[in-house]
C-alpha cells in the first residue's frame, strides 16, 4: 500500500532493489562491518595472526582490564570527561540556541545562525591546534588577563585538563546549539505567550513547557557530544600533554605504537559495551523527558 | 517593557561572548601566520614569510592535494550510492527495510576511533594494506549515511504524482528519473555532494590509521607536525583551510537563500 502510495508502481522485483541498494550496502559490509567483526575476532587473540606467530583464542584482553587498575581508572576518567563537556556544551548552549530562536528575529537570526554553524564545517583539528595558541605560556590569554590583573602571573593552563575540556566544548558546541535550536524552533511562540498570559511565571514555564518540549534535541546534543568525547584521542594529545592519558590515547597507542591489536580491540569494545550500558540504564529517564 | 528590553540586550551581549569563544582562537591563530616569530612571541611583527615557505613545502602540499583529490571522488561517489539507496527506502516496502535503515547509523555513532582502528586491522589482514585507496574507502563509507539523510529529506518534498504523469505520457523508467526526479532532486544532490565533501576534507581520525608515510591527507600532515613541534607554517596552511571552508559555506548560504525566495 505504502509502496503504491508512494508512487513505486507495486512491489519491487529484486533486481531493481539490489541495484539501488546493492553498492551502498556491499561498500557498508567492506569498511564498517567486516571490520567491526574482524576485530571483535581480534579482541579474543593471544595475538596478532601474522606470518608464523602463532595466535590462539583467549578472554586475557578482557581479563587485563579488569585485573589492572590502570585501564578501569582510565575507563572511569574517560567517562568523567564525557559528562564534564556534555554538561558544559548543554549549560552553554541552551540558552544561546533559546536566545537564537525565541529573542532574535529575522535577517539578523539567519546571520548568527551561520556564525554559530560555521565552526562546525571547518577543520576539527584546526580548532584544536588554534587553542594551542591561546592557551600556551606567555601566550594571548595569559598576557591578556595580566594586562588586567598584573597579580596573576603565570596562568599555566597549557597541558592541563582544563585545557582539554576547554578545547573540546569548543569542538562541540555547536552540535548541542543545532540540536537544541531544531527543537526550540518547533515550540510556538503562542504556546508560551498563552502560559504567561494565565500567570505562569519563568520558572514554571521553563520547567514545565520549554524544557520538556526542548528534551528530545537535548538528548540528541548530549549524545552526539558525549560518544565521540570518550573516544576521542587527538584533543587530549594535543592539549593535554602527559596529563593528556584517556582511554581513547590508550587504545590508540595499542595500534600505532604498541601494537597489540588485541588489547586494543578488546578496549574498543569494552568502551562501545559501556556506552550502550549507560544509554540503557538512562533509556527511562531518555523517556519521561520525551514524554 | 524596560525589563523586557533589558533581558533581551543581556541575551545579546550573552550571544556575543559565546561567538567570541568560538571565533577568538581561530582568529588568533590566524593572526599567528603573520608573525615573524617562529615561536609565536608577541607582540607580533608582521609578514608574510610562513606563506612563501609553505608554496615550498611540497609535503603538505602534496598532502593538500591528496585531500582534495579523495574528497571530491568520496563526495561523487557517496552522492551516487545514497541517492539510489535513499530513493529504494522513498519508493518502496520491503523486508528488512527498517533493518537497512538501522544500519546507516553505526558508521555515525560508534567513535571514529574504534571504526578508524577496525579498518586499519580488517584492510591489513585481507591484503588490502593502507593509503589512499584505503582512505577514500573509509570516508565513502563515513559519508554515506549523511547522503541518505539529506536526499530522503528532499524527496519527501517530492510529489509522486509528476513520476506517474510522465510515466502515462510515455516516459520510460529511465527517461523519468532523468527528466523528472532527477532535476527536483537536484538542489538536495548538491548539498549532499558538499556536506560529503566537507565530511572527508574534515576527516582526521580515519585518515591517520590509514596513513602511509609519504601519503597523508593534511589533517594528518597538520597533527604531525603539531605533534613535532609547532611552526608557523602550519598556521599558514591552517588559516588558507578556514578561510576558503568559511567562503565555500557563506556562499552556499547565500544561493540557498536566493532558491528559497524565488
Amino acid at each position: 500500500m505504502a509502496a503504491q502510495s508512494a508512487g513505486g508502481g507495486g512491489r519491487p522485483t529484486v533486481r531493481t532493489l539490489a541495484t539501488l541498494l546493492g553498492p551502498a550496502y556491499v561498500w557498508l559490509l567492506l569498511t564498517i562491518f567486516l571490520p567491526l567483526s574482524a576485530m571483535l575476532y581480534f579482541s579474543f587473540l593471544s595475538d596478532v595472526p601474522v606470518g608464523a606467530r602463532e595466535a590462539e583464542l583467549t578472554l586475557e584482553n578482557y581479563a587485563a582490564f579488569f585485573e589492572r587498575d590502570f585501564y578501569r581508572s582510565l575507563m572511569l576518567r574517560s567517562f568523567q570527561l564525557g559528562a564534564v563537556v556534555t554538561g558544559l556544551c548543554l549549560l552553554i548552549g541552551f540558552p544561546c540556541a533559546y536566545i537564537l530562536a525565541k529573542s532574535i528575529k529575522g535577517r539578523a537570526r539567519e546571520a548568527l545562525f551561520l556564525l554559530v554553524i560555521l565552526p562546525f564545517w571547518t577543520n576539527a583539528l584546526v580548532r584544536v591546534f588554534s587553542w594551542t595558541m591561546v592557551l600556551r605560556g606567555n601566550g594571548v590569554l595569559e598576557r591578556a588577563v595580566n594586562a588586567v590583573f598584573p597579580e596573576v602571573g603565570p596562568l599555566g593552563l597549557m597541558f592541563t585538563y582544563p585545557a582539554i575540556v576547554v578545547g573540546l566544548v569548543h569542538s562541540y558546541l555547536p552540535y548541542m546549539i543545532l540540536t537544541c535550536y531544531v527543537s526550540l524552533q518547533a515550540i510556538d511562540d503562542d504556546v508560551i505567550d498563552a502560559a504567561r498570559a494565565l500567570g505562569a511565571g519563568w520558572g514554571t514555564i521553563l520547567r514545565r513547557l520549554v524544557l520538556p518540549l526542548a528534551a528530545p534535541g537535548m538528548i540528541a546534543g548530549a549524545v552526539l557530544i558525549f560518544v565521540p568525547v570518550i573516544g576521542s584521542f587527538m584533543e587530549p594529545r594535543i592539549l593535554g600533554g602527559t596529563q593528556g592519558t584517556f582511554i581513547g590515547t590508550v587504545i590508540e597507542d595499542q595500534f600505532t605504537a604498541v601494537f597489540n591489536w588485541p588489547l586494543g580491540a578488546a578496549l574498543s569494545f569494552l568502551m562501545l559495551g559501556f556506552v550502550l550500558a549507560l544509554f540503557a540504564l538512562a533509556a527511562p529517564a531518555f523517556r519521561r523527558l520525551d514524554g | 517593557m524596560s525589563g523586557a528590553r533589558r533581558l533581551a540586550l543581556l541575551g545579546r551581549a550573552y550571544l556575543a561572548l559565546v561567538l567570541l569563544f568560538l571565533y577568538a582562537p581561530v582568529i588568533v591563530m590566524a593572526l599567528m601566520s603573520f608573525n615573524r616569530s617562529p615561536f609565536y612571541t608577541l607582540p607580533i611583527r608582521w609578514t608574510t614569510d610562513w606563506y612563501v615557505k609553505l608554496a615550498d613545502n611540497d609535503a603538505l602540499i602534496a598532502a593538500g592535494l591528496n585531500s582534495l583529490l579523495i574528497a571530491v571522488v568520496t563526495a561523487v561517489l557517496a552522492t551516487v550510492l545514497g541517492t539510489a539507496a535513499a530513493l529504494a527506502f522513498r519508493r518502496y516496502d520491503f523486508p528488512g527495510k527498517r533493518l537497512l535503515q538501522m544500519l546507516l547509523l553505526p558508521p555515525i555513532a560508534i567513535p571514529w576511533l574504534i571504526v578508524g582502528t577496525a579498518m586499519l586491522v580488517f584492510f591489513f589482514w585481507i591484503g588490502l594494506g593502507r593509503g589512499l585507496h584505503a582512505m577514500l574507502l573509509g570516508h565513502v563509507a563515513l559519508a554515506l549515511p549523511y547522503v541518505v539523510v539529506v536526499v530522503s529529506a528532499r524527496l519527501s518534498a517530492f510529489n509522486p504524482e509528476l513520476e506517474e504523469a510522465a510515466r502515462v505520457l510515455g516516459a520510460g523508467p529511465w527517461q523519468v528519473l532523468r527528466h523528472v526526479t532527477l532535476p527536483f532532486l537536484a538542489p538536495g544532490l548538491v548539498a549532499a555532494a558538499l556536506f560529503a565533501f566537507a565530511v572527508s576534507f574534515d576527516q582526521f581520525v580515519i585518515s591517520y590509521f590509514l596513513a602511509v608515510p609519504g601519503v597523508s591527507t593534511l589533517p594528518v600532515e597538520i597533527y604531525t607536525a603539531i605533534r613535532k613541534g609547532f611552526t608557523p607554517e602550519i598556521n599558514a596552511i591552517s588559516t588558507i583551510v578556514i578561510a576558503v571552508s568559511t567562503l565555500v559555506l557563506v556562499g552556499v548560504a547565500r544561493v540557498y537563500r536566493f532558491g528559497s525566495a524565488r
